[in-house]
């Protein structure tokens, strides 16, 4: 563990970025102003699956300012699209991503069939309306339907049983069927869609025929680099991705589309700049989103609220061409004692464009089920569910026996339940009201991975005493900057205007994919070592001059007013100008990897539990949610204030889950009628409530040298079950299919 | 082929046509008058859609920030979309292009609208305040300042169209309470959730009593 003193992590430090973002003066990747840019507006299909017979593009062609009009007919050859290639930079997905313009099959409803491309933005969108297709159309399928029977074994499964989406039991399989008291329940969750409030976005730039750069929404500037340097078979280092500010992604922006292909062929076709901003529309029909998923939960429990066993089956839906998993079934592995534990999850293939991780992917679908499926419990065996909860609790992995690397889920209950006022719940639902409002209160929990990868950083000392970071990772909206800057901070004894950290270039130090709360564990320690071995660095440069930093330890050097110095030898002084004159400056490149066998040895969560308190009106079925309390065990709380409105964050996503969210496919014509933020709804001001968060800020002595666990995806994940429980104890109502409108309760 | 929606610039193909047609009609004649057939032909169609596009623009005057302009510009471009793609003043942000999340708010005379929802041509010699132009030079206008000090953004893409939306929702007087609060910046969606932060900046705005 580090034990240097914390002035700043952990501190409600202002994000380093704030100025920027309030000022306007943030740019984001359609914002930047290149010479001669052209504008490109994708042709989406009308129906969903079938072959295109021909495009009639005469009319937009001689539209005034078009400078091409690109479809599968005269599209430039992409050299990755190999007619059945697979694509090794995604190995969580079988099959590949969609070869824009590559063929004449339509694979779903809006999918690209053609790029228009002109001199102006309204030029190019009036003549994308000009382009005429006729199809020779095939019957297709958008509706899943339920039950088990409808999904098949994931191939990632089916080549390593060991998969966490395989089959997966503990004790014996489906043992719940014979418990004393026992209940099976189905649930739903809609598709739901990303939504970030930056439309997708990418200037394509060819700045010579094998150099290409890209100002791109993207969670991972080296992912986007490796997925169309492979596509236009280039060297990696020939394409740069910029990302410098991400407005929001919360996962669409984890994997490559077909428009960043599509502007980048348009940009080679016109050999302009090329950008392309993505209509809302077009951010429901092709960007990914949270796939419909059907479960199912067996659960038994003895009279005095042990649990005996559980089973959880699940089926979300994926596209016809590329297989999207999650992990939907996995936390009921590991969150309950129960001697008996079977998984089944499964996909199905429907003519639709392929899901991508949202939000607490897999596990907030899952969460819903399995919590939900826990109030249930508590409620026929006429316990709290706290209570229930707590003699189910785990002190260690069930899953394989390992012990936590930490776990303080008890104490967040405790947090909690204190703040919501949990001793007004009643056990009988109903028993709650306020005039017209019937009251009720529920809880969800929820977990997820505490990942953490390797990483590089660079880190450089300017000749003015400032440091400079740089890392190629993206923030979309977290604060990593900030929390980066912090631990530089602390770790050189800087103060943090004196630090710079850059991050959202693919020529930066490696970096992972921002995504699966991982980025604070992975290159916090990454900038950590960075620090400690600029430290290092001068003061071996400081010791050729000077004997007494020849025996000093690095963790003594300390930078002050433009010099290098020790703690408690005040006559050790090196400038730095004197030090950057030797050799390279002061300029380090680390790399920093997982610790020792601690991934082996221990299982690693992140925890956090939800509290809400609902208000139903027993007219109309309005919902309102009066009181959201969000606790976690998240490890080290590097910034309380942005860690504090992430958490907050997460729990309106939830609320979003719980109560509006729902893309709605017109199954007649495999079409999306929910396409924009008026038919598709996230939350607004008045439906947040002043949501309370509480961390227990306990470090994790294994994850990383900062003790931090994450909190991007339990900020999110038990959300909506909390809400469906406080429904159901406010009504007597048990809502099963979200979103809960006001239709399910009256 | 994209489907009608309420918001989009109205684009009548046929209307477009016939005028084009027309201004090419009535600029060829003048054309043939002075020059050689052949290089009438070969340069028929770059130079008929130059004289026609010029044709086809608008003079407009605004006051952009205390910059006074004067832009020959399309009737169907939105005063976003002037602002973002012409004038570059990127800070009000295009969200969803259809008046539905905010992010594009601007103050015109005083008031705040959704930018993607006028026609620029409509706010001839009108006076609009974008984000950029809330500051005072270096200084930050006080509700700027209050963002910061609440965190009251993640990713910030929302953000100029929440500030500008705030300081119009005090400047009406709809900043009162928590609720009304709420209720009058409920047009301005953050998809990452910091409501409860942007509610705690405008009420300490309010209560300080600062000029908004």
């Amino acid at each position: 563990m580090d034990t240097t003193p914390k002035n700043n992590i952990g501190k409600p430090m202002n994000r380093v970025d704030g100025r920027l973002k309030v000022m306007g003066a943030a740019l984001y990747s359609a914002e930047y102003n290149l010479p001669n840019m052209s504008y490109a507006v994708l042709v989406g299909s009308s129906i969903a699956k079938g072959r295109i017979k021909s495009i009639d593009a005469r009319a937009a062609e001689r539209a005034p300012g078009v400078l091409a009009v690109i479809t599968h007919f005269n599209s430039p050859k992409v050299p990755g699209f190999t007619p059945t290639g697979k694509d090794p930079s995604q190995p969580q997905t079988v099959g590949g991503r969609l070869k824009v313009f590559h063929d004449d099959l339509v694979r779903f409803n809006d999918q690209p069939i053609a790029v228009v491309v002109a001199d102006t933005l309204e030029r190019a969108r009036y003549a994308a309306r000009l382009v005429k297709a006729q199809y020779e159309q095939d019957k297709h399928v958008t509706d899943m339907g339920a039950g088990i029977e409808q999904g098949f074994v994931p191939t990632q499964a089916k080549k390593n049983p060991k998969s966490g989406v395989a089959d997966y039991v503990r004790g014996t399989a489906d043992a719940y069927k014979t418990g004393a008291v026992k209940l099976e329940s189905e649930y739903v969750i809609p598709t739901e869609v990303h939504h970030p409030m930056e439309l997708q976005s990418i200037i394509a730039h060819w700045e010579a025929p094998d150099r290409l750069t890209l100002y791109d929404k993207t969670q991972g500037t080296l992912a986007t680099r490796r997925d169309f340097a492979k596509e236009w078979n280039l060297p990696e280092e020939n394409v740069k991705v910029i990302a410098t500010f991400v407005g929001g992604a919360f996962g669409n922006a984890l994997h490559s589309w077909p428009h960043e292909s599509a502007a980048i062929i348009a940009a080679h076709k016109v050999n302009r700049p090329v950008k392309l901003v993505l209509t809302r529309e077009q951010m429901t029909t092709m960007v990914g989103y949270r796939p419909h998923t059907w479960q199912k939960v067996g659960m038994s429990a003895t009279p005095d609220g042990k649990i005996t066993a559980i089973t959880h089956e699940a089926v979300g839906q994926t596209s016809s061409y590329e297989e999207f998993t999650e992990s939907t079934v996995q936390q009921t592995r590991m969150m309950y004692q129960s001697p008996n534990v079977n998984t089944r999850y499964r996909i199905a293939a429907l003519d639709v464009s392929t899901p991508i991780w949202m939000r607490g992917p897999g596990e907030a679908t899952g969460a819903f089920a399995l919590e939900s499926a826990m109030d249930e419990m508590a409620y026929l065996l006429n316990i709290d569910p706290m209570e229930f909860r707590l003699r189910n609790y785990t002190d260690k992995d069930p899953e394989n026996g390992k012990p936590w690397s930490s776990k303080f889920l008890k104490e967040c209950y405790q947090m909690g339940s204190e703040r919501v006022g949990w001793n007004k719940r009643q056990l009988k639902p109903g028993s709650l009201r306020d005039g017209d409002w019937l009251v009720g209160y529920g809880m969800g929990v929820g977990t997820f991975g505490a990942h953490r990868g390797s990483s590089k950083a660079n880190i450089r000392l300017l000749p003015n005493g400032t440091v400079l970071l740089q890392s190629a990772v993206t923030d979309i909206g977290p604060g990593t900057g900030t929390a980066m800057t912090q631990i530089a901070a602390d770790t050189l004894g800087l103060s943090p205007d004196k630090i710079r950290f850059e991050w959202g270039n693919s020529d930066f130090a490696q970096a992972p994919t921002q995504g699966g709360s991982a980025i604070v564990n992975t290159v916090g320690p990454a900038v950590q070592e960075a620090c400690l071995a600029l430290k290092e660095k001068l003061r071996t440069m400081a010791a050729t001059s000077n004997n007494a930093f020849a025996s000093a330890k690095k963790e003594d050097v300390v930078f002050a007013d433009g010099y290098v110095t020790l703690k408690g030898n005040t006559g050790a002084r090196a400038n730095f100008a004197d030090l950057l004159k030797q050799t390279d400056g002061g300029f380090v490149t680390v790399e920093s990897k997982p610790e020792g066998d601690n991934q082996k040895n221990y299982s690693m969560y992140s925890f956090s539990v939800h509290f809400a308190e609902v208000r139903v009106h027993q007219l109309t079925g309005e919902v309102r949610v009066s009181k959201l309390v969000s606790c976690a065990d998240a490890g080290t709380i590097v910034n309380e204030k942005t860690a504090g409105n992430q958490m907050k964050g997460g729990a309106v996503g939830g609320i979003g889950m719980a109560l509006t969210e729902h893309a709605t496919i017109d199954d007649r014509f495999g079409r999306y009628v929910t396409k924009d933020l008026a038919e598709y709804h996230v939350p607004v001001h008045a439906d947040a409530p002043d949501v309370q968060v509480a961390f227990v800020n306990q470090p994790d002595p294994y994850v990383n040298s900062l003790g931090t666990k994450g909190i991007g995806e339990i900020a999110i994940i038990g959300v909506a079950p909390a809400i469906a429980n406080a429904v159901f104890n406010a009504t007597g109502k048990r809502v099963r299919e979200l979103p809960i409108t006001p239709d399910k309760l009256i | 082929m994209a489907d009608e929606k309420p918001g989009t610039p109205p684009e009548n193909a046929g209307h477009d046509g016939n005028r084009r047609d027309f201004l090419k009609k009535s600029t060829l004649l003048t054309a043939v008058a002075l020059t050689p057939g052949p290089v009438v032909h070969a340069a028929e169609a770059a130079w008929d859609e130059k004289v026609a596009a010029a044709f086809e623009k608008v003079p407009l005057k605004l006051e952009v920030n205390g910059v006074k302009h004067k832009l020959s510009v399309e009737p169907r471009t939105t005063l976003l979309d002037l602002l973002r793609e012409q004038l570059h003043l990127t800070g009000t942000k295009k969200g969803c292009d259809y008046g539905q999340c905010g992010a594009c708010t601007v103050h015109v005379d005083g008031e705040r609208v959704n930018s993607c929802l006028r026609l620029a041509v409509m706010e001839d010699g009108k006076k609009v305040t974008t984000i950029e132009g809330l500051a005072n030079g270096d200084k930050l206008h006080p509700m700027q300042e209050a963002f910061v000090k609440h965190d009251g953004f993640q990713c910030g893409y929302c953000t100029p169209g929440q500030i500008m939306s705030a300081v119009a929702c005090i400047r009406e007087g709809h900043a009162g309470s928590e609720g009304e609060i709420k209720e009058y910046m409920s047009g301005n969606i953050c998809r990452c959730g910091a409501y409860s932060n942007i509610v705690a900046a405008i009420q300490d705005v309010k209560n300080g009593g600062q000029k908004v």
